[in-house]
This record gives C-alpha cells, sequence and structure tokens, in this order.
C-alpha cells in the first residue's frame, strides 16, 4: 500500500485540499495581523495610517480587558468543572438498565441539539426572568421574592445556560467511555474486596481520564468563544460583569468601528488560546498517549 | 477450609432456566474441573459460586457457613478471568496489591506479599510494568499473583488459558497444575478443553444444558462414560460412537469403541472401509476410515508407522472388552 508511487500519488492528492485550507487560515489571520497594525476606524474614514502597536497598548490598558480576561477564565473553568462532574454523574445514571432506557438518553441530549440563541432565549424568558420565569414563579409560591438572575448574577447564570448545552456532549462522551469498560474488571475488583466507593475510583475514574481529557480539551476550544449566550442574554453587563473576551473585541469592532483595535483584541486572543492550549496539552495531553 | 458444597442450587435469566436444581460437593483441597461444550451453563455455575450472580434457587455454603447471600468480596473466594481482567492503570505491583491494600493492610506488609507472590510466579523483573507491556502469559500470571496474595479458601479460574496460543497453553497448564501442588488450595477450572479437564483435574464435572451429566475422576470417566454424551465428549479423538445392527450383536442400542481400541490391518479383520484421510503425527497415526457401514466415519488410531493412503481398503478389528454398550435413553449398559 505504501510504494513509492502511492505515496507520491497521495501527496499531489492531497496537496489541493491543503493548499485551501492554508488558504483559508492564512490570509485572514494575516489580513487580522495586518488591521492591527493600522489605525482603522469606520467612523474616521479616510487615509488608515501605520501606527505600530498602538491598538495593542490601548486594549490591553483598557479595564475591561481584565475583566475580560477574568470572566473567559471563570466562565470556561466554571462549565468544566459542572459539565465533567455532572457529567460523569449522568452518564453512571445512564449507565444502569433502566425501563425506557432509549427515551431518557434521547431526551438528555437533546439540549445540544438546540442552537445557542434559542437556549439563551429561552433561559432568559422563561427561567431567569423574574417577572415571568418559572424560577420567579417558584420563588413567589414560596414567598421568597424573586431573584433577578441576568441582573444580579450575570456571569453565573451564563455559566448555567452554557453548562446546560454542553453537559449532553460530556455525558455522551463519557457514557461511552463508560460503556467500554471491561465488566470483568469491575466483577475481579467486586472480588478483590473493594467496594462501590472504591470501584469507582480505583477503576472507573482511571478508565475515564482519557475521554475526560477529550471532553476537557474539545470543550475549551468552543468555551472560549462563547458569544450568543451572552449577546442574547446580558449583553456583556451590567457593565463588564458578563462581558468576556470575544464580546469584548465584539464590542470594539461593531459597536465603536474600530477594526484596528478589534483586530489587535482578535491577534490577543489566538496568543492567549494558544497559551490555554499548551497548558492543557502539557498537563492532560498524555492521557491522549499510549 | 475450602470445602464447598452447592445444595439444590438453580439459576434462571428471567423465563429461561440454565441451571435446573443441582447439587455437587468440592472436597478441600481438590482440583475440580467444570468443563461441558459453550453454553452449557459452566461458567454461570462458577459465577453463582463466586456470588457475581445471585442464584435462583438453593442454597452454596464454602468451610459448612451458608454463603448463598454472601457479597464476593466475603467468600474468601479468587477469581482468574478470562481477559485476565488486569487493571490496565496500574503497575503489575499495584495490581498485584489492590486486594491487600482493598483490605487495609499496611504498606510493609502489602509489600512483603506481593514480592513473595512474584517469586513464585517469576514476575519479580516486571513488578513495575504496566498489564499493557506484558506477553500474555505473563498477564495470567499476574491475575494468578493478584489472587494467591488474598491466601483464598479457593481459587476460581474462567477459561484462564483460551486466550494464549497452544504453546503457552501447555505451559501454563503445568504452571497451574504446580501451583496447585504447592497451595493444595482447593481450585475450580472451567473450560471446554477436555484436554485441560483431563490433564488437571482430580475430579471432572462433565456439563451439558446446565445438568450434571456425570462425576468423576479422569479415568473413571475415559473409562466408564455414564451416558453417550459423556462418552462422546471425553477423549480424544472422539469415541467411534454408532447404533444399527452391529450394535444390535451386543445387546444394546448404542456401541461406541475408542480410535485407540480399535486394531487396523490391511489383510483380515472384523470391519472392512475405505481410508479418506490419514492425519500423521509422527508417533501416531489417525485414520479417518468410510464405507464401514457403522458409523458415516471411523476415527482409528494406530501405529506411525501403518503405512496406508487415501483410497486404501483398510480393515478394522474392535478389542472386545473395551465395547461401551448404551441403551435407547443413552445409558451405560454394565
Amino acid at each position: 500500500m505504501s510504494t513509492k508511487a502511492s505515496r507520491s500519488a497521495a501527496r499531489a492528492m492531497i496537496s489541493p485540499s491543503v493548499l485551501l485550507l492554508l488558504c483559508w487560515m492564512v490570509v485572514p489571520l494575516a489580513m487580522t495581523v495586518w488591521f492591527s497594525l493600522l489605525r482603522y476606524n469606520l467612523l474616521m474614514p479616510g487615509a488608515h495610517p501605520f501606527v505600530g502597536l498602538e491598538n495593542y497598548q490601548y486594549f490591553v490598558s483598557d479595564p475591561a480587558f481584565t475583566d475580560a480576561i477574568v470572566n473567559t477564565l471563570l466562565l470556561v473553568g466554571g462549565v468544566l468543572l459542572i459539565t465533567v462532574v455532572g457529567g460523569v454523574l449522568l452518564a453512571l445514571l445512564l449507565d444502569l438498565p433502566i425501563w425506557g432506557q432509549g427515551i431518557v438518553r434521547i431526551m438528555v441530549i437533546a439540549p445540544f441539539f438546540v442552537m445557542p440563541t434559542v437556549s439563551a432565549l429561552v433561559w432568559k424568558n422563561m427561567f431567569f426572568d423574574p417577572v415571568n420565569g418559572l424560577f420567579g414563579h417558584l420563588a413567589k409560591t414560596i414567598g421568597v421574592q424573586p431573584y433577578d438572575f441576568l441582573a444580579q448574577a450575570p456571569l453565573a447564570s451564563i455559566i448555567g445556560i452554557v453548562s446546560w448545552q454542553w453537559l449532553p456532549f460530556a455525558t455522551l462522551i463519557l457514557l461511552t467511555a463508560l460503556q467500554s469498560l471491561d465488566s470483568e474488571q469491575l466483577e475481579a475488583a467486586e472480588m478483590d474486596g473493594a467496594g462501590a466507593f472504591a470501584r469507582f475510583y480505583h477503576i472507573v475514574v482511571p478508565h475515564l481520564a482519557r475521554a475526560v481529557t477529550v471532553v476537557i480539551l474539545i470543550q475549551t476550544i468552543f468555551l472560549l468563544s462563547v458569544f450568543a449566550e451572552i449577546f442574547v442574554t446580558t449583553n456583556g453587563g451590567p457593565g463588564t460583569a458578563s462581558t468576556n473576551l470575544t464580546y469584548l473585541i465584539y464590542k470594539e469592532s461593531l459597536l465603536s468601528f474600530d477594526v484596528g483595535t478589534g483586530s489587535a483584541g482578535g491577534v490577543i486572543a489566538i496568543i492567549l488560546a494558544n497559551i490555554v492550549a499548551i497548558f492543557l496539552m502539557r498537563m492532560i495531553g498524555r492521557n491522549l498517549d499510549a | 477450609m475450602g470445602r464447598i458444597t452447592l445444595d439444590k442450587v438453580s439459576k434462571s435469566f428471567g423465563e429461561v432456566e440454565v441451571i435446573p436444581p443441582l447439587d455437587l460437593t468440592i472436597d478441600d483441597g481438590e482440583f475440580v474441573v467444570f468443563v461441558g461444550p459453550s453454553g452449557c451453563g459452566k461458567s454461570t455455575l462458577l459465577r453463582l459460586i463466586a456470588g457475581l450472580e445471585d442464584v435462583s434457587g438453593g442454597e452454596i455454603r464454602i468451610d459448612r457457613e451458608p454463603a448463598t447471600h454472601l457479597p464476593p468480596a466475603k467468600r474468601r473466594l479468587a477469581m482468574v478471568f478470562q481477559s485476565y481482567a488486569l487493571y490496565p492503570h496500574m503497575t503489575v505491583r499495584k495490581n498485584i496489591a489492590f486486594p491487600l491494600r482493598m483490605a487495609g493492610l499496611d504498606k510493609a506488609e502489602q509489600d512483603r506479599k506481593v514480592e513473595e507472590a512474584a517469586r513464585v510466579l517469576n514476575l519479580t523483573d516486571y513488578l513495575d510494568r504496566r498489564p499493557g507491556q506484558l506477553s500474555g502469559g505473563q498477564r495470567q500470571r499476574v491475575a494468578i499473583g493478584r489472587s494467591i496474595v488474598r491466601e483464598p479458601s479457593a481459587f476460581l479460574f474462567d477459561e484462564p488459558l483460551s486466550n494464549l496460543d497452544a504453546a503457552l497453553r501447555v505451559g501454563m497448564r503445568l504452571e497451574i497444575s504446580e501451583l496447585h501442588a504447592r497451595l493444595k488450595t482447593t481450585m475450580i477450572y472451567v473450560t471446554h478443553d477436555q484436554v485441560e479437564a483431563m490433564t488437571m483435574a482430580d475430579k471432572i464435572v462433565v456439563l451439558q444444558a446446565g445438568r450434571i451429566e456425570q462425576v468423576g475422576s479422569p479415568l473413571e470417566l475415559y473409562r466408564t462414560p455414564k451416558n453417550v454424551f459423556v462418552a462422546g465428549f471425553i477423549g480424544s479423538p472422539k469415541m467411534n460412537l454408532f447404533s444399527g445392527p452391529e450394535a444390535a450383536k451386543h445387546d444394546a442400542h448404542t456401541i461406541g469403541i475408542r480410535p485407540e481400541h480399535i486394531a487396523a490391518s490391511t489383510t483380515e479383520g472384523t470391519w472392512q472401509g475405505r481410508v479418506v484421510v490419514s492425519e500423521h503425527l509422527g508417533s501416531d497415526t489417525f485414520l479417518h476410515v468410510h464405507d464401514t457401514g457403522l458409523a458415516e466415519v471411523m476415527t482409528v488410531r494406530v501405529d506411525g508407522e501403518f503405512d496406508v493412503r487415501h483410497g486404501d481398503s483398510v480393515f478394522l478389528t474392535p478389542e472386545p472388552d473395551k465395547i461401551h454398550r448404551f441403551d435407547a435413553a443413552g445409558l451405560r449398559i454394565a
């Protein structure tokens, strides 16, 4: 299968797609980097003079920048924590032989198919709203003042919405991992005197390590760029309480029409994402070997 | 210690009864082999004894104590699984130490026992490897090591050699037999391979469809099979079984004669047939003879020097006192 001829043929065959992908990535990236070095504001038509790193300086020294970084990390960390822990527990539950297993599994997976904008609207209007929301009604029935989630705990509320969306993904991956665990290993551990908790801790958790790694890596990529949920619910507010990096970039380039600063923010976001990726790969990537 | 009694033990999965009530006593220090074709319930029976399945009826006693409702960990039994069921993320040392750790032994004691087991099983050089880096035979030994450190009152083996290649299988067979000779602990061994059963067992339990067909020493089963099933199952190559006029001559519905109890000749004999295949093993030759008018194929074991080819005519003479007779229900006629 791997003669000299077949290898060069393979190279020739994949080169168009490689080239296409390269252009697809390199051209926008180069344009972003270029724009970030220009004074380029749509409200000030005319020349776009080269200003070096001024945009970066401006973006980083903005007090909203620090808030956005902290919010981004809190959002990613919070959602990861909830989805991984919740996903393991749900997967354990779904792995039990219950009546109507197929339907239950489909229902658990369903939130993943709801698009972010829709689910954020549903949460905002039907659950979190202090007047019309379900939680508000519940609070009133037990005689408590309704809590305005999006105003008083905006970031936590968004973490809740995003977790609700990603929990099915984590559950699904972890459930399949759980099902691939050799039942003889659990039986062997049972005979070796391990109780239910010891079996979970010593056999199930190490077995799930690789699946958890996959969940964390994939989710991190998507969670760094959460946007629709914030846009639909809080618009990054109150103040900057729920502004993450993606939303800040949006604000700079499309609300302030400042393409240069927005591009600088984009480049910073790329660098940060890569730093996070390197850390993640270092910390947990070795689980993917073997 | 190590005496296991099954009293009318039965097992059903829903409507399906896989094991009708059966009685069995396994004495202390015995090497008992459960043998039977696949799906005969031998593994289920082992799992009932281990406590990995709940019995549907009857009682299990271990060392005269009722154990029917004890959880597996409390039965003081150790099991070696078909897949070995080693913990892939732990080193060999941790695998072997796992039951000791669960029992809450202190670290020094754990290490001492692990080292000792590793020495006995020639695993000392591999203690810091993971199961993925070991060969099939070594994994098998780790699984055995994990069970001996617990000093159980009986070992349960569930087809432990079926994942090994032929040469290793013979080696491990010897090792397990030696282990039994040294530890003198009760061992229950499940296999579908009658050669393993014959070579290792003190006592063989032949099972079919969840029923015990016969219990006895290997030679007892070989010499006096209780029924047609046992007669056909024990012995390799299989016993020739046939009915018809030749059987009627011996006042039986079915008669059986083992390949090694038939003499072959190119000149004279009781029955005549045509050689279809002759399998030369060097020391012996197995002839598959057709057209004898008895069974469709008669298997005969002859000396390795006996020279016949495909299509040759051959005469067969049974040893008269080695003919097994069975009645219409398939039971042995004494």
